[in-house]
């Protein structure tokens, strides 16, 4: 075996891992800001269960997100130390700001949220929960400025003696249109997936008719959050998808099977790939339906990937610059297909909420709990279709994934990396779904007893 | 400013962020080590794990600082380091992942089992990385072989010499009575009588153990070979500040004696940083291959904009991060309210 695939493999299955803990703590600490804020305002108890209900799932999952996250900072190192030499000075810079900005904040102030309820001031109590979402907020805009700057280089220079990538202009890497479209729509998949969690556990307790006073409340914030960032999920993909196509024509037209330039376009609604992944056997088109989407008029030219190609082995030299067709056009699909299904159903829980939970429509509730795994699977899919369109490219048009392994690394030794994460993360992953499930079922009452708010004199007996 | 400044100023720098990391996580790891002997129940385990509950995340956090710092500043170093300490990087990561999420999942169900297993996790999440960071850095300053182009070359099993070896011996020893020292500083009754009495049990075992990693470095590696009177200060601070440790938890100056392993931790770390500059790793295979602040940096460019950026935030992380030990600065005792 190759010692490349295998760390490709490993670097894709630790990425996608802790990008399933990432976006719901992107999204679900706002959630308890909100509901703090009102309690120090209010005074009311309620939404101080409620910040506590839902901060402990929260902090379940963070957990997860924290220990994933330190593979990914070791793994570029380890794994890819050619990647790391040729594009430290540029790369290195956003993740040193994303410590130092972010981790930081996270970390102190969850502690201070975690262990301050009895000991802080209620605001300082609140500030601190601000900080960690904001930190996490922050933490995301500088990961995407570096994956960003991957999938289109600005505002470096290669320095020809040593062959390294070099930053020239801080502001260009930091105000990327790229970064901030990534962040966007990263974010509002965030708030989207948090939501769709919330709406899930309401969803269950209020088909069972427990603490429904309580899980209205975040069920009716979950809907109108959720409705509205999973529009703006749908406009900032719109947007990325358009720009998609003026800086990563290949990415574009890969994402959607087009083969050769056309004007006006059609658009492929599905398509069956060969085993290759890189042609197709049989397709459903609409004529000039892609231009239509792209420009918004009944033409305009779109670039195939057999021009593109051809263009690239000019620029480039002799290869193969075609990414896996197969995965992109459909992880797209699976993508924005999960995207308006998930806009249908923020819709109908808005409904619900706003009119008062007529029965008629109120009976569909226990069937919200399927809701939970959508936004999951659609920032997966994402995720996969950001990094794989781009390939054979590490760095977009300057280094590629082969180039970009570490050296010295054997296939064995990767080889059993590989299956010690899949192993511990597979253990890992149970757990957090099993505590996750308890927690959520127990609902807010159980709190008391199950948690760890155990009287000390209590557990002392027991012990 | 000129480059030379910049790449000295952020190899003083990272060396900051590895004491920095050292001293803080030093001792957390050490109340892991000693969290399944020194709690008799499982309240007792809950009291000691909520002593560093508040602070080990922000500590960690030390490290990926560092590690990211590396990466901006030294891209050469980032890379060749983490690519050749693969396995023990691994072993580590594995190490840090059951660590965090135990003390998170815990006492998240009542089960006996479920907690022994998890208090056992948090045990092997600190005795694992106490180890091995020690083995890492006896690794830096010995050399390890490292071929014209950069890359390590030798395996796992050759970073498993004495010399490191006993570097792993020595900081586990060291973190562990570091931990001890901090846990009787934040506990009451049984739990302080208990940490305190271990600090004394293991500090004259810290102090041999150091000894010994010094005096064998320097009869069986070449590390000591253009030794200067800094270094042997630097060793010398480190060495009579682990004996005064034992002195003053002898006395019940518990807070002296933190301040003075917190100095043994401090000033072996810049022994270690001070014989490897202006090298950032030594090649064992030639002195011309080993990476040094100028072949393994970044760009004046990125060197500036990152000294912008630390000058400003590392301040103001100091000041948060202080100020949190400062809430969380009561003993944890019987009428604490537990978290973890």
């Amino acid at each position: 075996m190759d010692p490349v695939i295998l760390s490709r493999w490993q670097f894709a299955l630790t990425t996608i891992y802790h990008f399933f803990f990432v976006p719901l703590t992107l999204g679900l600490g706002w959630f308890i800001v909100i509901w703090e804020t009102i309690y120090v305002r209010t005074g009311n108890e309620v939404y101080k269960r409620l910040a506590k209900f839902w901060g402990k799932l929260f902090l379940i999952n963070f957990a997860m997100g924290v220990v994933t996250g330190i593979v990914l900072e070791f793994q570029f190192g380890m794994n890819w130390s050619g990647f790391s030499r040729f594009v430290g000075d540029v790369f290195g810079v956003p993740l040193a700001l994303d410590s130092l900005l972010a981790f930081f904040l996270e970390s102190v102030f969850l502690g201070i949220w975690i262990f301050g309820w009895e000991t802080v001031p209620k605001r300082l109590h609140l500030a601190s929960i601000f900080l960690v979402a904001l930190g996490s907020n922050i933490s995301a805009f500088w990961i995407l400025t570096a994956n960003a700057w991957m999938q289109g280089p600005v505002g470096y220079m290669i320095n020809e003696a040593t062959g390294r990538a070099e930053l020239m202009d801080f502001a260009a890497l930091a105000f990327n249109p790229r970064a901030w479209l990534f962040f966007w729509h990263t974010i509002s998949a965030g708030f989207t997936t948090a939501a769709f969690f919330v709406l899930g556990i309401s969803a269950y307790h209020l088909a069972r008719n427990q603490n429904v006073d309580f899980f209205r409340r975040s069920f009716r914030l979950a809907a109108t959050i959720g409705l509205i960032a999973a529009v703006v999920v749908g406009v900032a993909g719109h947007v990325q998808g358009t720009y998609l196509l003026e800086v990563q024509p290949m990415a574009a037209a890969a994402s959607e099977a087009l083969w050769d330039t056309a004007d006006p376009a059609p658009f492929t609604v599905v398509a069956i790939f060969d085993s290759t992944g890189k042609r197709e056997t049989w397709s459903l088109q609409i004529p000039k339906a892609l231009s239509l989407l792209y420009f918004f008029r009944p033409e305009g030219e779109v670039p195939g990937i057999n021009q593109i190609q051809a263009e690239y082995e000019t620029l480039y030299g002799p290869g193969d610059y075609v990414p896996l067709v197969a995965l992109t056009f459909w992880t797209f699909r699976i993508m924005v297909g999960l995207g308006l299904l998930m806009i249908t159903l923020g819709a109908y829980a808005l409904f619900l909420a706003v009119r008062n939970w007529p029965s008629k429509w109120a009976r569909w509730l226990k069937w919200i709990i399927w809701v939970i795994p959508l936004p999951y699977l659609a920032n997966t899919a994402g995720w996969v279709l950001t990094e794989t369109g781009r390939q054979p490219w590490i760095v977009q048009g300057l280094l590629k994934t082969v180039d970009a392994v570490s050296p010295n690394l054997e296939a064995g030794t990767v080889l059993l990396s590989l299956i010690v994460f899949v192993l511990i993360y597979a253990v890992l992953i149970a757990i957090d779904v099993y505590l996750l499930a308890k927690y959520s079922k127990a609902g807010p009452d159980a709190e008391k007893q199950e948690s760890v708010d155990v009287a000390p004199s209590v557990v002392g007996a027991q012990g | 400013m000129s480059t030379e400044f910049l790449q000295t100023l952020w190899f003083i720098l990272i060396a900051f962020l590895w004491i920095g990391f050292f001293f803080l996580e030093g001792f957390d790891y050490g109340v892991g080590i000693l969290l399944p002997f020194l709690g008799r129940d499982d309240q007792e385990r809950r009291r000691i794990i909520n002593t560093i509950g508040p602070f080990w995340d922000g500590n960690e956090v030390w490290l990926i600082t560092a590690g990211a710092a590396m990466f901006a500043t030294f891209p050469n170093w980032y890379a060749t380091l983490f690519s050749g300490f693969y396995l023990a990087l691994v072993l580590m990561l594995l190490a840090l992942i059951v660590r965090g999420v135990a003390f998170e999942f815990r006492s998240k169900d009542r089960r006996p089992t479920w907690r022994r297993t998890w208090d056992w996790m948090i045990f092997i999440g600190s005795l694992v990385p106490a180890i091995l960071w020690g083995i890492a850095m006896g690794n830096l300053i010995r050399g390890v072989p490292i071929d014209a182009s950069m890359n390590y070359v030798g395996g796992f099993s050759n970073l498993l010499n004495p010399f490191a070896l006993l570097c792993g011996l020595s900081s586990l020893l060291i973190f562990a009575t570091h931990g001890a020292i901090f846990l009787s500083l934040k506990s009451e009754e049984d739990i302080e009588a208990r940490a305190s009495a271990t600090a004394k049990r293991l500090w004259p075992f810290a102090l041999t153990s150091y000894i010994i990693t010094v005096v064998v470095g320097f009869l069986a590696t070449n590390i000591f070979d253009q030794i200067t009177v800094i270094q042997i200060v630097l060793l010398l601070i480190t060495g009579a500040a682990l004996a005064t440790a034992g002195w003053l938890i002898s006395r019940l100056r518990n807070k002296e004696a933190f301040i003075t392993t917190g100095v043994s931790i401090v000033f072996s770390t810049i022994a270690l940083f001070a014989s490897l500059y202006p090298r950032v790793m030594i090649s064992s295979l030639n002195p011309d291959w080993s990476l040094t602040i100028y072949n393994a940096s970044s760009s004046s460019y990125s060197l500036k904009v990152m000294s912008i950026i630390a000058l400003i935030f590392v301040p103001i992380v100091l000041l948060y991060q202080g100020w949190s030990y400062y809430i969380f600065r009561e003993r944890i005792g019987r009428e604490s309210k537990l978290e973890y």
